[in-house]
């Protein structure tokens, strides 16, 4: 080892550096101890589960899009998705102010029921009945259907004949039906419709809600109710007004987002404050029906965007196939490191292990701090990160040789060639870091996985460059093996291209 | 290997040089060719749009030994609107794609691809899209682009200079660009996945960039002072100095991002990896060449139109010397190893040593 005297200092700092690096590899594998972390958290695409982003859209001019209103919806709809009782459900916004998406992800099976669940807004309504006839448009004859109440214009009577509760768009139960006007509804089956009057009971009247069963009566799943006070004197007035009517105006319509529940004959008042539904439903319908309207309507409509449901068996071929391409990158850049750069490939070899241990480490400590989910699309962020940090080393690599073409000595070489190489380093990774940022901000879904991922590499890009390759190498340029320019080195003056093979190591002396 | 380090050697020295910049012209227009063809190609062809911009329903059913017929069949019996598209993906797998569908028919082409095959319900993988979702992802791709070009120009000009910021975004305006082009000619589908990898290339082909104007920075510091070499010869040296380095991180870059999309495309046949490694491989090689073929000569262009370098130009062509492309620049100005050249005391130890 010929170590010269005047670059002590160099090796000093290097060793530092390299216990920094040590200590905080340390802290992270203390940390995911302490945490119980063993395994990185996966997301849907690559567990299977159902994951719903709905879009809100204001449904009329009297609730508009606010961020209130926003934080509302999500606040209830985290509820509603909670009564699943699926473990690791999440419901986020994602995006700013006025402007987001509510992104709700349900791991396993049993998420498919939270499509139906989630975007529903719930709106209930009690309106009394005012004609009701078979869901099927007929043609517009006014002496059928008559006038019977009050409220009922001719035009409204021309859209109840024209509706066509067959067609599958008018079942979509929109929630737009305005509670002082009289509406046309369809029956949620789509075999019936309605003339309706007014709503007398609204859903925020509803205290309670509560799922049962009643093999005695036939009733099968129902949905019990029980109003607030102010509810309990509206049922019982409408229930007391139509109970002595003909039909169908003895009837009470339950309407859910603007279609008809069931419209049960009232055969007395009801001044309990009690209700049921009841509509055929099944036992899971029932359940949820109760959810929903137990944790009330969403203040906004939502649009669904998007529905994902991908089942387990896919998202382990994804996440194979993810790995997989992963393992296959990181051995192409090994390979063609060590044929290129021969000794110093080893430098990039453990530089990526260095990454790649700090990056799994990242996953684990974040997955329980901030609750990250790897996804494929953040896998495939990894891997091209791969990419991003072997190209830091090859600049400064390149930059040595550059140095070394000068005629400088290794051991210079390597200190001024990292000075210039740094500041390429940090321009380009700033470059990455605000590519990452803001396509985290502006993005929704899998592109901010994806960049969040590329975002957390690129820093541990310069944590191992700053902390581990720049000090390795400074240590290697004492060691004989390269500073004589071995020829399996990296560093001979045939593999930079020199013509000099002696003058490189004489000229500082 | 070491032949590829060779030249490096040599392009370093400038014993051997391209004159990427002299011939700018040259570059300009095959770049204005492949710009008209893509736009042509966007006017006449446009983007093969995924389920995910225009909205619609796609189901994709895991079982051996199941045809597409037998999908067609199952769904047409449904009486869903709109077109059908069945694919098949691997040995096993088989995709429909539908126009959007409300959740009522999304369930009954559910139970009839269940009946249809007696599959679970649990294992067919399922996307409803609703129309006006693309719209929505779209516009958010288009801001975040707009707030990256602008932010990285600021960035750029504060880190180098403005006129290295300029041609910093036109050169990867024009790897947008070009990308954007040939998914349109080759018809590719354009998925979110896409979508991140187009914006992933931005990065990239910066970073490209990035490294050879750090050099041009270097050579073209005191170009001035010097007044032995034009803003362009300084320029093109550094692009032939870092020439071995660019086709280096590029070849390194593509290394993981070709096992990405060999993988997505060889094992999985569809998908987030297969859209988004063929966005980035596209984007790369076009990210590579523009950062060696466009952004180096549109900033010489740029600079030289300034009083300063034009009289810079006059002063190193009125010596009526053919500048040598050797060296540096900047470290011209030290006494320095010319390995090129045989000449001084420092030389002889050197021919001792050679075989």
């Amino acid at each position: 080892m010929s170590t010269p005297t005047k670059t002590v200092k160099s090796p000093a700092r290097s060793g530092r550096s390299l216990v920094i690096l040590a200590v905080i590899l340390l802290g992270l594998i203390v940390t995911t101890f302490v945490q119980g972390a063993s395994a990185v958290r996966l997301g849907l695409d690559l567990r299977g589960g159902t994951s719903v982003t709905l879009q809100p859209r204001a449904s009329n001019d009297s609730n508009k899009i606010t961020s209130e209103s926003i934080d509302q919806a999500v606040s209830i709809i985290r509820q509603r998705v909670n009564s699943l009782g699926v473990a690791e459900s999440e419901v986020t916004a994602q995006g700013s102010g006025t402007n987001r998406q509510i992104v709700i992800s349900v791991p396993g099976d049993s998420g498919r029921r939270v499509v139906d669940l989630v975007g529903q807004t719930a709106e209930l309504r009690f309106r009394q009945v005012l004609a009701e006839t078979a869901g099927v448009a007929s043609p517009v004859d006014t002496s059928t259907a008559a006038t019977p109440a009050a409220g009922v214009t001719d035009e409204l009577n021309n859209r109840f004949a024209a509706l066509d509760c067959t067609i599958a768009a008018n079942l979509e139960g929109t929630g737009a039906d305005s509670p002082a006007e009289t509406i046309v509804a369809c029956s949620r089956d789509g075999g019936a419709k309605y003339i309706l009057g007014p709503a007398e009971v609204l859903g925020q009247q509803v205290s309670s809600a509560e799922a049962g069963y009643d093999p005695s009566q036939g009733l099968a799943w129902y949905v019990s109710l029980a109003f607030n006070g102010e509810g309990t004197k509206a049922f019982g007035a409408i229930t007391t007004r139509v109970t002595s009517l003909q039909s169908p105006l003895n009837q009470v319509a339950i309407v859910l987002d603007g279609l008809v529940v069931s419209a049960p004959r009232i055969n007395e008042p009801i001044p309990s404050g009690n209700a049921q539904i009841t509509g055929s439903f099944s036992q899971v319908e029932a359940q949820d029906l109760a959810n929903v309207l137990k944790y009330g309507a969403l203040p906004l409509a939502f649009d669904r965007g998007e529905v994902q449901q991908v089942s387990p068996t896919l998202g382990a071929d994804q996440l194979n196939a993810g790995l997989l391409a992963g393992f296959l990158g990181l051995g192409l850049v090994v390979i063609y490191s060590l044929l290129y750069y021969r000794g110093l490939g080893l430098v990039t070899v453990g530089s990526l292990a260095i990454a790649g241990a700090l990056v799994y480490l990242l996953f684990l400590v974040l997955g329980e701090t901030i609750g990250f989910t790897l996804t494929l699309a953040g896998i495939a962020g990894a891997i091209v990160a791969i990419g991003v940090t072997a190209d830091s080393f090859i600049v400064f690599f390149e930059r040595i040789r550059d140095e070394a073409r000068e005629g400088r000595s290794l051991r210079s070489a390597v200190e001024s060639g990292w000075l210039k190489a740094r500041h390429t380093i940090l321009v380009a990774d700033a470059v990455s870091l605000i590519a990452a940022v803001l396509l985290y901000f502006f993005a929704v879904g899998g592109v901010r996985g994806f960049a969040f991922t590329l975002g957390l590499t690129t820093l541990v890009d310069l944590i191992v460059v700053f902390l581990f390759t720049k000090p390795i190498v400074t240590v290697l340029a004492g060691v004989n093996f390269f500073s004589s320019g071995h020829r399996l080195s990296g560093l001979s003056p045939k593999s930079i291209g020199m013509k000099i093979t002696k003058s490189s190591t004489t000229l500082e002396a | 290997m070491s032949k590829l380090s060779g030249l490096g050697g040599r392009l370093y020295s400038g014993e051997t040089s391209f004159n990427f910049i002299g011939n700018r012209r040259r570059w300009y227009s095959i770049s204005a060719i492949f710009i008209l063809a893509s736009i042509g190609a966007l006017a006449i062809q446009g983007l093969h749009l995924g389920i995910e911009f225009k909205g619609g329903s796609s189901y994709t059913v895991n079982k051996s030994g199941i045809s597409i017929e037998q999908a067609r069949a199952s769904v047409a019996n449904v009486g869903i609107p709109g077109e059908i598209i069945v694919q098949k993906i691997g040995d096993n797998k088989v995709r429909i794609q539908t126009g959007a569908l409300t959740s009522a028919q999304s369930k009954l082409v559910e139970a009839a691809l269940t009946q249809t095959f007696s599959v679970a319900i649990e294992s067919i993988d399922t996307q409803l899209v609703g129309p006006s979702w693309g719209k929505e992802i779209t516009k958010k791709a288009l801001y975040g682009l707009f707030a990256f070009l602008i932010v990285i120009m600021l960035f750029l000009a504060m880190a180098f200079e403005p006129k290295m910021a300029i041609a910093a975004i036109v050169a990867v305006v024009h790897d947008v660009f070009i990308t954007v082009g040939i998914y349109a000619l080759v018809g590719f589908d354009v998925t979110p996945a896409t979508i991140i990898g187009f914006l992933t290339i931005l990065g990239y082909s910066l970073y490209d960039t990035v490294v050879v104007f750090d050099k041009v920075r270097e050579n073209t510091k005191s170009v001035a002072a010097v007044g032995k070499y034009t803003y362009s010869q300084a320029a093109n040296l550094a692009v032939n100095q870092t020439i071995v380095r660019s086709a280096n991180t590029s070849l390194i870059a593509l290394l993981p991002v070709g096992s990405i999309l060999f993988v997505g495309a060889g094992l999985l046949g569809a998908g987030t990896l297969k859209d988004l490694s063929l966005a980035l491989f596209i984007g790369l090689a076009v990210g590579t060449y523009s950062s060696i073929f466009i952004a180096p000569p549109f900033l010489a262009s740029l600079r030289e139109k300034e009083p300063a370098m034009q009289a810079l130009a006059k002063r190193v062509a009125s010596r009526g010397s053919n500048a040598p492309a050797e060296a540096g620049t900047s470290q011209s100005a030290r006494p320095t190893i010319q390995p090129s050249v045989n000449r001084g005391p420092r030389n002889q130890p050197k021919r001792k040593g050679r075989k």
